[in-house]
């Protein structure tokens, strides 16, 4: 066999392994829109779930999903920068250094079902927070700062030695270079590392069910106090989720149109998550020409 | 076995009011224990281009990152560093202002991501220079020192790194000049251009050299031999000649010297 027909092979075996992989992802992704687009709505969009009858719809679980995913990024985003950061830049390289990473990497593999009971035991039961949206919001936060740190952490460390001994040449100061040279440099990474954990929190449902609860408290948009125990905003009130709401209709669910439901509710995750995607992306390529000037 | 003849055959020396930076004795040791420059004692006169040459490993970009404490954190620096009557290889100096006083352009271009106005001004906004108006001339001079400011008046504000290697480079210099240093230092900073952007940075250094002081490592004996003025020749890890450029390139007094140069040029 010659080295043209080997490189043939192999490229064709590499080529049926990627479709492969293209065929499932839109296999699923197909699945899940078709059946569940067709059932989506403005009444199911803008209506509350319903326990017994058909025709129920998804709107607190749709705020509470994106609420607890804005709290977890605002929770855990400054932590993840900072040990990023610190992993990156200043951390020697010693038996320490390689102990926090190592725990990191274990960390990240945490099955999210022991996150969620942990969260139980700690935030729910010991600090007393009770079934709540902070629950599940700090839950997260703990099933999510492994990855965000070691992905904030690459994408840091990808910016080349150069671009750091140009700012250190010109008198700046180690955290003056990082700020303004290093991190900008950094943010199309970091910003793909908060769109993968944003994602994985969407769609989050075992951490969830222990910690933010399953049910659905009535809630009021109009109402604007945080401190209010029916207001939208307040953190202290039980908060089923999409992901959870699929997981509850389909497990224990007594109404009628479960499968519906199910169906669309995934349909509707996804969209969001999708959106929620291109949306962050959009922002961070604003963000990254206004700070680096490229192709503007 | 190539038996290394380690005392150097001449060192030139200047009267003390020519000199700008000097240094005594400067040995350089990585991870500990591995030496890598040994007992480096040069003097460099004022407003003049030295060239730092020899062959990969020699310690020539080593000696040069010392000057302006590039090696902190990298590797242990033993010796005297002379500037102004300080020693500068001392803790307690501010590596920060030094810096800005004595400043570097790198063999890769490295501008940052940003626009061509912000690689200048970045460093001045960030010493507390906010008078936008001067920042605007500091720009403007900057660039025209540079060469560079007929290329590039119309774009200030797209991004650097749209520029050629050679422009991405004079743009480094610039950048460095905007601190108003005495010194430049330059490592290798035409090995990654082409020849016509090579030359025209070489004509650049060749104007520079009435108002810096500028020490300059490179590979290339043409470009040694074209446009420094005195030439220190290194080979591994000890400073064996330094002398006129004149001098180095046309009647080098040691043996390794010679075999360097004549080697080189083919």
């Amino acid at each position: 066999m010659n080295a043209k027909t080997r490189n043939k092979i192999a490229t064709a075996g590499i080529y049926t392994l990627v479709s492969i992989v293209v065929i499932i992802l839109f296999g699923i992704l197909g699945d899940i829109l078709v059946s569940g687009v067709p059932h989506l709505s403005w009444h199911f969009l803008s209506s509350e779930a319903s326990s017994y009858q058909a025709g129920g719809g998804v709107r607190d679980q749709l705020f509470n999903s994106l609420y607890l995913l804005v709290l977890t990024l605002i929770i855990s985003l400054p932590i993840a920068l900072g040990a990023g950061i610190y992993l990156a830049e200043y951390a020697k390289d010693n038996w320490f250094t390689n102990l926090i990473r190592t725990t990191i990497e274990i960390l990240s593999s945490l099955p999210s079902i022991v996150v969620g009971l942990f969260g139980y035991l700690l935030f729910v039961v010991q600090f007393g927070f009770g079934f709540s949206i902070i629950s599940g919001a700090l839950a997260l936060t703990f099933f999510n700062l492994p990855t965000l740190t070691s992905n904030i952490e690459q994408a840091i460390e990808g910016v080349p030695q150069a671009q750091r001994d140009a700012g250190l040449a010109l008198g700046l100061s180690n955290w003056k270079t990082i700020r303004g040279i290093v991190l900008p440099a950094a943010l199309p990474g970091i910003l793909t590392g908060i769109i993968l954990s944003a994602g994985r929190i969407f769609g989050e449902a075992a951490a969830l069910i222990y910690t933010a609860g399953q049910s659905a408290s009535t809630i009021d948009y109009s109402n604007w106090n945080p401190f209010s125990p029916t207001s939208f905003l307040n953190m202290m009130r039980p908060a089923e989720t999409l992901a959870v709401h699929i997981w509850k209709v389909n497990t224990e669910g007594i109404i009628p149109d479960a499968t519906i439901v199910s169906a669309a509710t995934s349909a509707l995750l996804i969209i969001v998550v999708i959106l929620f995607n291109l949306g962050a992306r959009a922002l961070g390529n604003h963000l990254y020409r206004k700070l680096t000037a490229a192709k503007s | 076995m190539q038996n290394v003849n380690e005392a150097p055959t001449y060192i030139h020396q200047f009267d003390k009011d020519e000199q700008i930076i000097s240094t005594q004795d400067l040995s350089v040791f990585y991870g500990g224990s591995v030496q890598k420059l040994f007992n480096a004692s040069l003097q460099f006169k004022k407003k003049t281009i030295t060239a730092l040459i020899g062959g990969s490993g020699s310690g020539k970009s080593t000696f040069l990152r010392c000057l302006n404490r590039m090696n902190d954190k990298v590797a242990r620096v033993d010796g005297e560093i002379w500037y102004h009557g300080l020693d500068i290889n001392k803790n307690n100096i501010n590596v920060y202002q030094l810096r800005k006083n004595i400043g570097m352009v790198f063999q890769k271009p490295n501008p940052f991501p940003k626009s061509i106005r912000e690689n200048i001004t970045y460093a001045l906004k960030a010493n507390g220079e906010n008078d936008k108006q001067k920042l605007d001339q500091i720009v403007e001079e900057s660039l025209r020192a540079a060469a560079l400011w007929d290329e590039v008046k119309d774009k200030l504000d797209k991004s650097a790194l749209a520029m050629s290697g050679g422009q991405q480079q004079r743009l480094c210099i610039a950048r460095a000049l905007a601190l108003k240093p005495e010194i430049l230092l330059l490592d290798e900073p035409a090995s990654a251009l082409d020849p016509v952007s090579t030359s025209k940075l070489e004509d650049t250094l060749k104007q520079l050299r009435t108002d810096y002081t500028m020490i300059m490592v490179t590979h290339n004996m043409q470009q040694a031999s074209r446009i420094s003025d005195y030439t220190a020749f290194f080979h591994l890890g000890h400073v064996l000649e330094y002398d006129t450029t004149e001098n180095i390139f046309t009647n080098p007094k040691g043996e390794i010297t010679e075999d360097y140069i004549r080697g080189s040029f083919g």
